[in-house]
């Protein structure tokens, strides 16, 4: 059953293979060959879809990838989803479930329709001005609470998928002598004269089908022979040549600097049945040392009333549905040009049996070969015609003309066919950064000089005759060629008959003075009509760039392709300048849409980041223990047993690592080794601390700035040999640290013989922390005297741990007698086990980063990263000890120097305790002076870290304030945003809850904790700690009480200058990724 | 993406492999203790941030690990030459008109 508007015959379709499909749950036939949109139109269908705004009836403006109208959603069976394709794009395949878009219940009843009734009240600027108020709650209250979910829903194109993509996406990179974009005449021709000579050549057309219009050419004949056949004969060349790769459905989407071209190519159905597993698309980043572009024209609309009705459409595509599909627009047409190519069109539906009513000319004259040719073959043109409207709702039902000596009337019709002149396609041109010039005869912006090495050819830089384009085409593809170093030997440029050269063109709103205020679409895919710019203009817009952010032309998917020029030359009218004076607005990448499939490629699910795991990660996953993500490792961050929630196994591992001994993989730590006789005066200059007096075998911490004098980091460093340290960093800070290193090494600091090396992952790193651990790992060490006077606290051995070589430092980061174990990763996993079989009798508990972090915050370390932010200097965070006073030189040194760094009212670090102690505060809460502040009042700190603290049995938290140290013991308030409490917005408690109604703010009061109530504890040191007191003063007070709470026994003081191992986690648990973690692991 | 010749490697590598890292020779004083602090701001905060070529450090990260420098058209992104750390600024004059490509 041929469907009513096929043509008997011709058309590159193919008969003999139907192709069943639904548009909106009716059943269609299409062909093979055909496209969504050809085949919808052979059906007699034109209205597809509704408009972005008001709603309106729609159908097809085109036939190419311009189309700003026909987005369907397309279901190609279960999980295969697109939203918005263009129907004048998508390849008819066998079983394509099709559905409009943005109607609701139906494309023929859409209740959305009374937008376009209501549309005085859309015009131009409508969002900015309609969405004001009322500002009942704050700001923008109305518009966040209101307006903005409304207008979400009834505006905007297809729904997205729901489900996963169940496709694959390639990505490759490669590189040619010459790229041709584009395979229309001119390109065929580049491409042929720069491969004559042997250059490598890629040519790329967006379509299934190369040829461009050579598709639809029925009547030229090159080198003597037909379009087609010729067409057909020099693929077939080019084919088959060596050199030339055809790269067909393949759109240059982007031109980046140095002759980078972004290509996607979607992969053929026939591909894609041969082979199961290749993908959806590829994605080719081409680098070409010369590149041609030949992308053609694209139709101008013309704009005049109700343009937009379902079978209003552009001559040319008109042409091509015929010509190329054997599909027909209509049975009997009017066309409305300004253009000479319009009458081709029109020779071609009347040669096809279609019934050309009226050719309406808009210019006065109208005698060009193709007009002649036309008046020849008997069809009736109305020179100096006026077009008044389309009549018509849901499919066009004629246009309402009028000229000198012809009354205005209305034209029956079922398809009204316009056209406005062609624009050169100069976006890959002007995204490559060449300029676009104006030409003022033909009214064409076209490319000027290149930046980069390309050179435009065809009607893409306004050659339009296909003689005349051919010959371009192949001079341009010549002078790429030996351009690009290759022998370019000269050829004929092809010879063409019977196509005559085309000539005309309009600009603007072509509406009669009478009708300017009806709706005559610019911009069909934002609804933009001309009166929406003239109405910009008038309200002041001067540019073309703040038109176009105002009525929003030119900023759908399209891109305003056919729309820019009517919008461009429409808003100079009403300013009463030229064109260029208006500006053009910028062309950017991607030329049509790319799926988000293409750029993701291989990178989801799994493979969306790398996932750095330790040896030891198995055997917490064996335990059952939860993961959190830090940089791109997993770190187990607590061990629940039986129906444990988190916080209750924080607290058993915090209190179980106190009382015996904890196990803690600490394998993530950034490592790097510094070796050189240059070593130690080095780290004197990277880090804060004296490093030259560090005897072999100790460990001392160490303080890293930027040079503005901000903490960056921090870790131990252990000495292990006069010109040997073994640097720990924070887990996330690795790179960082090491690429800081590098820099002042290579770049400042020349002359100072140090290698670095990372060894992040050449350690497995064991933390045995607590009263036990001594003698849980002492059975197992070899060659190292464990004792407190050969080991002391902040001091590393080598060894070996059950049989493994090891470095062993006695550090802690927990306040407890402390060990950290670093082997070599490949027996790291059996070192763990042997010691969690040989520590169930002393009660070992393996602990994660969670209670890793409440037992530092029970000890007042700081996490830099979480406790820091980037502004914090030693000083402020209470560190001025770990600045070596002697040094002349330190990196950030200088910078301490700065007034501003020393002003008074820097936050500083303190310890909060809540007044009601079951209350922990929110990481990050904003804290103020007074409980009675006002909204918008400056915050005088934040809380950096809060946890209830198993030791203290009560909430504590650290912080940042103003002043804090000399606040001790004072009260600040913060409003009441309390871990498992509802959490206010950003506008603050007191502004949700006014308080005429009496009810008043909660808050939470807590006071800054006076360090000296540490002093008196300096006893209860545990084993190896430092004086207390001393320590306590180098740390801030913070919830200093731990200390007094935990069971300790006493120990004398040591030598050592601090007492832990400092910072190890780098940021919050769930804060978000910085890049600077993803390229973790030097 | 740009194509970037690493001097050290002596070889054209992919954007990818390098990291980017700031303006180039801004030295940091042999003694900043004898820097007033208008000077050190000048050498923390302030950068030429020009419209044209821009001497610029880069580190090859992934590839030899060494920082060099490199004038780049920060219009054009065309990059006019690539040379060592330590290394002076060419001239810029001669190369414009020289012209790489
Ligand atoms: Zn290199």
């Amino acid at each position: 059953m041929t469907a009513r508007f096929r043509t008997a015959s011709g058309g590159r379709v193919d008969r003999a293979r139907p192709i069943r499909f639904t548009f909106d749950g009716k059943s269609y036939e299409g062909l093979a060959g055909d496209t969504l949109a050809s085949a919808l139109i052979a059906n007699g269908v034109h209205f597809v879809n509704r408009s972005y705004k008001y709603h309106r009836p729609r159908g097809f403006l085109s036939a190419g990838a311009e189309e700003p109208n026909a987005l369907v959603g397309v279901a190609e069976g279960p999980g295969r989803f697109a939203p918005n394709l263009r129907a004048t794009q998508t390849p008819l395949i066998e079983g394509l479930a099709v559905t409009s878009q943005n109607r609701w219940p139906s494309l023929a009843f859409d209740v959305g329709a009374v937008n376009d009734l209501m549309s005085p009240f859309y015009g131009a600027g409508f969002y900015y001005k309609t969405f004001m108020g009322p500002n009942l709650f704050g700001k923008n209250w109305a518009w966040k609470t209101i307006y903005e979910p409304i207008v979400r829903r009834a505006a905007g194109l297809g729904q997205p998928p729901t489900n996963a993509d169940p496709d694959a996406y390639a990505q490759y990179y490669d590189h040619c002598d010459v790229l041709v974009i584009g395979a229309g005449p001119s390109g065929l021709a580049a491409a042929r004269a720069a491969a004559a000579g042997g250059a490598e050549v890629i040519l790329c057309d967006e379509q299934a089908e190369m040829g461009g219009s050579l598709l639809a050419e029925t009547r030229a004949t090159i080198d003597g022979a037909p379009a087609a056949e010729w067409l057909a004969r020099t693929l077939a060349d080019l084919a088959a040549l060596p050199n030339v790769r055809l790269m067909p459905r393949t759109q240059a989407f982007g031109y980046y600097a140095q002759n980078f071209v972004g290509l996607a190519e979607t992969v053929s159905q026939d591909e894609r049945a041969r082979n199961a597993d290749a993908p959806r698309e590829r994605l080719w980043q081409l680098r070409a040392r010369e590149v041609v572009i030949a992308a053609g024209a694209i139709e101008r609309a013309l704009v005049f009333p109700d343009n937009d009705r379902p079978g209003v459409m552009l001559a040319e595509a008109a042409r091509v549905y015929l010509n190329r599909y054997g599909a027909k627009v209509g049975e009997r047409v009017v066309l409305v040009t300004a253009h000479d190519s319009a009458y081709r069109a029109a020779l071609d539906l009347k040669g096809a049996g279609v019934e050309v009513a009226m050719i309406a000319d808009l210019r006065a004259k109208a005698d060009g070969a193709l007009p002649q040719a036309a008046r020849a073959a008997g069809l009736r043109v109305l020179a100096g015609a006026t077009i008044h409207a389309a009549a018509g709702k849901r499919r066009v039902a004629g246009a309402r003309l009028s000229a000198p000596g012809f009354a205005e009337q209305t034209v029956a019709c079922d398809a009204l066919l316009m056209c406005g002149g062609w624009t050169p396609s100069v976006h890959l041109h002007s995204q490559s950064r060449g300029k676009v010039v104006w030409e003022e005869a033909r009214g064409l912006f076209l490319p000027g000089d290149s930046v980069q090495r390309e050179r435009s050819a065809g009607a893409c830089r306004g050659v339009f005759g296909l003689a005349q384009a051919m010959a371009d085409g192949a001079r341009a593809g010549a002078d790429a060629a030996s351009r690009a170093g290759r022998p370019s030997p000269t050829m004929e440029a092809p010879a063409v008959a019977d196509a005559p050269e085309a000539f005309g063109g309009a600009l603007g709103d072509q509406s009669p003075p009478a009708a300017r205020k009806a709706k005559a679409f610019v911009d069909y895919q934002n609804d933009v009509c001309a009166k929406d710019i003239r109405l910009a203009v008038q309200e002041g817009m001067r540019s073309i760039e703040h038109v176009k952010r105002y009525t929003t032309t030119g900023m759908a998917t399209d891109q305003g392709k056919i729309a820019n020029m009517n919008a461009l030359a429409i808003a100079a009218d009403k300013l009463g300048r030229s064109v260029p004076e208006v500006g053009l607005t910028t062309f950017r990448q991607p030329y049509t849409p790319v799926t988000f499939g293409l750029f993701a490629g291989a990178s989801r699910g799994d493979l969306f980041d790398p996932v750095r795991k330790t040896p030891i990660h198995d055997w917490a996953a064996s335990q059952g223990a939860a993961f959190e993500d830090v940089g791109l490792w997993k770190r187990a961050w607590y061990f629940p047993q039986g129906r444990e929630d988190m916080h209750a196994a924080v607290r058993r591992e915090c209190r179980q690592t106190r009382a015996s001994v904890g196990m803690f993989d600490a394998s993530t730590l950034g490592k790097i080794e510094v070796v050189g006789p240059d070593a130690a005066r080095f780290l004197e200059r990277l880090y804060t601390n004296p490093w030259a007096k560090l005897e072999v075998g100790r460990c001392r911490y160490g303080l890293m700035l930027n040079e503005q004098g901000f903490i960056m980091d921090d870790g131990v460093i252990a000495r292990i040999a006069a010109d040997r340290f073994h640097v720990t960093t924070t887990t996330g800070g690795a790179p960082r640290v090491l690429n800081h290193m590098e820099d002042y090494l290579q770049t400042e600091f020349p002359d100072l013989k140090v290698w670095l090396t990372s060894t992040t992952e050449q350690w497995a790193v064991i933390a045995v922390q607590g009263p036990k651990s001594r003698e849980l790992i002492a059975p197992f060490v070899e060659g190292i005297d464990l004792s407190r006077e050969a080991t002391p606290h902040m001091s590393v051995r080598e060894g070996r741990v059950c049989g493994a070589p090891a470095r062993l430092m006695r550090v802690s980061f927990t306040g407890e007698l402390g060990f950290e174990i670093n082997v070599p990763p490949d027996v790291a996993r059996s070192v763990w086990e042997t010691l969690w079989a040989a520590g169930a009798a002393l009660g070992v508990v393996a602990y994660g980063t969670e209670a890793m972090h409440v037992m530092r915050a029970e000890k007042g370390y700081i996490i830099v990263g979480q406790d820091t932010d980037g502004t914090v200097t030693p000083d402020d965070a209470g560190m001025g000890w770990a600045i070596g006073k002697a040094k002349a030189d330190f990196v950030g040194k200088r910078s301490l120097a700065r007034a501003d760094l020393s002003a008074p009212g820097r936050k500083q670090f303190v310890g909060l305790l809540t007044e009601n102690p079951r209350v922990v505060p929110m990481e990050g809460a904003q804290i103020v002076a007074r409980a009675d502040y006002a909204v918008g009042e400056h915050a005088i700190g934040h809380v950096t870290s809060a946890y209830d603290s198993p030791a203290l049995d009560r909430s504590i938290a650290l912080a940042v304030v103003e002043n804090g140290r000399a606040r001790m013991g004072e009260t600040v308030f913060i409003a009441a945003v309390v871990a498992g409490q509802r959490r206010d917005s950003r506008h603050g408690l007191r502004s949700r809850v006014p308080r005429q109604e009496g009810r008043a703010p909660r808050w939470l009061a807590l006071s800054l904790r006076r360090r000296a109530a540490a002093r008196s504890r300096g006893a209860r040191c545990p084993p190896g700690r430092a004086s207390r007191s001393q320590s306590r003063r180098r740390r801030r007070a913070s919830s200093c009480a731990a200390t007094r709470r935990s069971p300790r026994r006493p120990a004398p003081p040591s030598a050592s200058p601090f007492p832990a191992h400092p910072a190890r986690r780098p940021r919050a648990r769930g804060a978000p990724r910085s890049g600077s973690d993803r390229t973790n692991g030097y | 993406m740009l194509l970037i010749p690493c001097p050290w490697c002596e070889a054209e590598r992919p954007e990818l492999e390098f990291r980017y890292g700031g303006e180039a020779h801004v030295a940091r004083a042999a003694d900043p203790a004898s820097v007033d602090d208008a000077q050190w701001a000048q050498f923390l905060f302030f950068r030429t941030n020009p419209r044209g070529l821009h001497a610029e450090r880069w580190r090859h990260v992934a590839g030899c690990g060494r920082f060099f420098n490199c004038l780049r058209d920060t219009v054009s992104d065309r990059i006019v030459a690539t040379y060592k750390a330590g290394e002076p600024r060419p001239d810029a004059g001669a190369l414009a008109t020289g012209g790489a490509s």
